[in-house]
């Protein structure tokens, strides 16, 4: 008898388990599935900051949530309509943001009375009535998969390690997810170890048959193909987008990549990936400490280089005064901070804003750089190629602002062609008499990018004020002054796009304007306003240093502004202090996106106020 | 060596030397305006790059490219362009202060590396741009501003410090003697990774006399320990013999010649060095001078770079349309 196909236009899916459960794999495999069958999808994996918390524990739980649907996707979704929950601990760490009817599907073989003990349950949620308003499915993941795998020649613990795989085949059987791509994953993965190989691809086919055959599921549901600009795709995370456009960069400047990097939990992938590609004359450097990550790469700019360093919070904290030197040489720099929670070590795995005021202001002196923020994973690619044309058009320092959350988050991307980048072309500065290193371009107020290696223009630079033009030493007060102007004019007048303003009718007086990753939530909250005829217009910054040269003209325009960010308050306090506009705040700091729900909520109590 | 016909004077800078009457530093400055002719390269490929400190206003005074950088951080940023640019000729310029105390990390990093920078060590036992505090290598019980009771501190001894970080090179020299310092220079810069070079420097201001004994006519024949490779080591006195697993100073004559220990900089065993960095003491009674160790393991930089070269060797150069597009991909019509 075949089973009854339901269609549905979105499903968001959590999967969660302990951290050895392999729940990230599932997710992503699961997401790569999803994307080639082009749905529209965004993923927000969430993990803790050890590696192994103790089994069946709630500081231990990781999972990943998929958002897909046959439209746009913005976000990963509020509520899951899905959970997948490996043990007890999954299921209490997740259930309060699981929608009241949403489908959960444990592994009964798990909640055994020392499990549940483990994390609190008196009885067994399974069977005491705490979960009658959700459709429950209490699969044995476990005995299952170990069954299934009797014929192989694994221990019980080996083929334990299988039921993610099982619990994959199920759910890609449930939403009729093509399973090849998979399967080559698995072929691909672990092709030099055949038991492991085909307990995974047993596991992942008996899930799917255990979907297909057995009387617990009655349904399975297709979400048709979302309606996408004609183009290439892949699905790209942030960090992968970010290496990806920092080698488009180099191969469109000419300029030779080099990533100075100490290993740090979100920006690590960064260094990962572009440690493979070292045929692109890619030079990463692991160095010894965030120091002397971003000096290798303030020395290699020195030396004609594309210097690029990539950190969190922690990093930059330390890597400020060479940051302050890449503002006294006015050399292209370009520092990728991929937020944390903070202060301090703070939430090392979750996603925050926190790091603004640190990147504007955060070093001795007057020390302007340049700040731009992507705006979701993909944008990523975009933004490296943008702080490179700004680093070495301006021999500055730049910024950028990403964070876990689009670091880690993944979304379908149309793949742009080559000849559509930008051309970043440098010149640097060619053998001349009466070289003068500080000599400025009258339009973009750079000095010239003087290389060694160029027969007649040896020149000393260094941390101490520079004389004007020669760059010699000097502590003459009005050389001070005027440096001191020259440097903040620089990067105030770095050219950028005006800011552009979602408003479809022109007549909203409510804009919501937000920076770096908010911009998911936040056009998710738009359109649900919209839908129940709010006025609402959306503006997105990705450049803060400087601020499109329109910014007080579109502050000017709307009596409220609403600024949602992942932090207290600095977008808000720039805002004021530059404009003085008094914008309303919209904080929250949880390590996690805003939800869409409480964007809605926040901009109604705006609109009735 | 090619000839570019360069003297002195090409490798002296228009601006005005502005450390102390009497500093060490102008003796090291002027042997080093000196060497560079003969090093044969042009002035265009070398770089010298300093961190905070007397000793780090070097790179102004020399007509090559240079950066007088952050506190410590030299090595640094001259690692980053040594892998980045393997045409240039890196010079680091650090002092005892900047290199073994806040830039300690980075010292040891280079060199267990094997970067190609040769690093000149200013070593006055001192602080002196901060005026007169101890420093990382001042003698235990050193009185200054900062320590009116006498400092508690061990002091590093660079050289150990230096051989216990895998360095592959590793000197020591005295600023007035022009001759023994060239010589090193010549040696340093003729070796294939990093050079560690520990300069005695006197501050005239802060810390006056500290290598008297070492510099003095009457009294260096004695203290000063020549290391020279194949050579007997020894001073005009005393001459060194193996004593177990270590080294002993005993007065010539009191042995027979044959037992003195010929030098072997090339020794692949580091415990050999490190026992010769060990025989100078705070008070300077006997000190070897000259190279402690020079052995042979690839450069940093070159292993770098020839990553990049064999992996397009082997599969071509990299084409962005293809990795753009590699892994999963699908199409919307």
């Amino acid at each position: 008898m075949t089973k009854p196909v339901v269609s549905l236009d979105q499903v968001t899916i959590r999967f969660a388990g302990d951290s050895g459960d392999g729940m990230q794999l599932t997710g992503d495999r699961f997401t790569m599935d999803t994307a080639s069958l082009g749905n529209d999808l965004s993923t927000l994996p969430n993990y803790p900051a050890e590696i192994r918390a103790p089994q069946g524990t709630i500081p231990g739980i990781s999972s990943f949530q998929l958002h897909f649907a046959d439209h746009h996707v913005q976000t990963p979704g509020d509520e899951p309509d899905v959970l997948v929950a490996m043990n007890p601990a999954a299921l209490k760490a997740n259930i309060k943001e699981i929608r009241r009817g949403a489908t959960i599907i444990v592994d009964k073989d798990e909640f055994t009375t020392r499990n549940l003990t483990k994390v609190g349950y008196e009885t067994n949620p399974l069977e005491d009535g705490s979960l009658d308003s959700y459709k429950v499915h209490a699969v044995g993941l476990t005995s299952l998969t170990v069954a299934a795998l009797s014929e192989l020649s694994l221990t019980r613990k080996e083929a334990e390690r299988s039921k993610n795989m099982f619990a994959l085949g199920l759910l890609t059987w449930m939403y009729h997810r093509p399973t090849e791509s998979t399967e080559n994953f698995l072929k691909a993965k672990f092709g030099k170890k055949p038991e492991i190989l085909a307990a995974n691809l047993l596991a992942y086919k008996t899930g799917w048959n255990y979907g297909e055959t057995t009387e617990d599921f009655a349904v399975s549901y297709e979400i048709a193909k979302a309606h996408m600009p004609a183009g290439k795709y892949r699905n790209i995370s942030g960090n992968t987008a970010m290496a990806y456009g920092l080698i488009a960069a180099s191969q469109r400047s000419g300029l030779k990549l080099f990533l100075g990097s100490y290993p740090i939990t979100p920006a690590s992938d960064i260094l990962h990936e572009l440690s493979k590609h070292k045929k692109f004359g890619v030079i990463t450097f692991q160095a010894e400490d965030e120091i002397a990550a971003i000096g290798s790469a303030l020395g290699a700019s020195y030396g004609g280089a594309l210097g690029i360093t990539t950190t969190s919070g922690p990093g930059v904290a330390l890597k400020s005064e060479m940051i302050g030197l890449g503002v006294m040489l006015e050399l292209p720099l370009i520092i990728i901070d991929v937020q944390r929670g903070g202060p301090s070590t703070g939430l090392p795995t979750k996603t925050e804003q926190s790091d603004l005021l640190q990147a504007m202001y955060g070093r001795n002196g007057e020390s302007p750089v340049a700040v731009i923020a992507p705006s979701h994973a993909s944008d990523c690619f975009a933004i490296a190629l943008e702080a490179a044309r700004i680093a070495t058009t301006y021999r500055v320092p730049v910024f950028i602002l990403s964070d876990g959350y689009i670091a880690n988050g993944s979304e379908p991307w149309m793949i742009p062609s080559v000849d559509s980048l930008p051309d970043l072309h440098v010149e640097f500065a060619q053998t001349q008499e009466d070289f003068m290193p500080y000599l400025r371009d009258p339009k973009t107020l750079a000095r010239p990018w003087a290389i060694p290696g160029t027969k007649g223009i040896e020149h000393r630079i260094g941390g101490l004020e520079k004389a004007d033009k020669t760059g010699a030493i000097s502590y003459e007060p009005a050389n001070h002054d005027l440096m001191v102007r020259a440097r903040a004019a620089k990067v105030a007048g770095i050219e950028v796009p005006d800011l552009l303003v979602d408003d479809p009718d022109g007549d909203a007086t409510v804009l919501i304007l937000g920076w770096g990753s908010t911009y998911g939530p936040i056009a998710s909250a738009i359109e649900s306003l919209r839908a129940n005829g709010e006025k609402v217009a959306q503006a997105h910054l990705r450049y803060i240093n400087p601020f499109p040269k329109n910014l007080g003209a579109v502050l000017e325009k709307y009596s409220k502004v609403l600024v949602p960010e992942m932090n207290l308050g600095q977008l808000a306090m720039l805002l004021r202090s530059q404009f003085l506009k008094d914008v309303i705040p919209c904080n929250q700091v949880r390590g996690l996106p805003f939800t869409t729900q409480e964007l809605v909520d926040s901009t109604m109590a705006v609109i009735h106020a | 060596m090619p000839d570019l016909a360069l003297t002195k004077k090409d490798f002296t800078s228009d601006q005005e030397v502005k450390w102390c009457p009497g500093c060490g530093d102008y003796s090291i400055l002027s042997t080093m305006q000196s060497f560079l002719p003969e090093l044969g390269v042009p002035r265009e490929n070398i770089v010298f790059i300093s961190g905070i400190g007397c000793s780090s206003r070097f790179p102004y005074y020399l007509e090559t490219f240079g950066m007088h950088s952050i506190h410590g951080r030299a090595p640094t940023i001259a690692t980053g362009l040594a892998i980045s640019r393997p045409d240039l000729s890196v010079f680091v310029i650090t002092g005892d202060g900047d290199s073994l105390s806040i830039g300690g990390n980075h010292l040891i990093h280079s060199l267990r590396r094997n970067i190609e920078l040769k690093i000149l060590l200013f070593n006055n036992r001192i602080y002196g741009l901060t005026k007169g505090q101890y420093s990382p290598t001042s003698e235990t019980g050193k009185v200054t501003k900062s320590s009116p009771l006498g400092s508690l501190d061990t002091p590093f001894n660079p050289i150990s410090l230096a051989i216990g970080a895998e360095a592959t090179f590793v000197a020591r020299t005295v600023d007035s003697d022009r001759k023994h310092f060239t010589e090193v220079l010549r040696a340093a810069t003729a070796h294939k990774g990093s050079a560690l070079i520990e300069i005695f420097q006197n501050c005239p201001i802060f810390n006056d006399g500290a290598f008297e004994i070492v510099k003095d006519g009457d009294t260096k024949g004695a203290a000063l320990l020549q290391m020279v490779h194949g050579q007997a080591i020894k001073s005009e006195t005393h001459g060194l013999i193996h004593d177990g697993a270590s080294l002993k100073v005993v007065e010539l004559g009191s042995v027979d010649e044959s037992d003195l220990v010929i030098h072997d900089a090339h020794n692949a065993d580091p415990s050999y060095a490190f026992a010769l960095s060990r025989l100078s003491s705070s008070e300077l009674s006997h000190v070897p001078v000259g190279i402690f160790r020079d052995v042979e393991r690839p450069g940093y930089g070159s292993m770098v770079n020839n990553q990049v070269s064999d992996i397009i060797k082997a599969q071509g150069a990299g084409d962005l349309n293809t990795l753009l597009t590699s892994g999963d991909t699908w199409d919307v019509e």
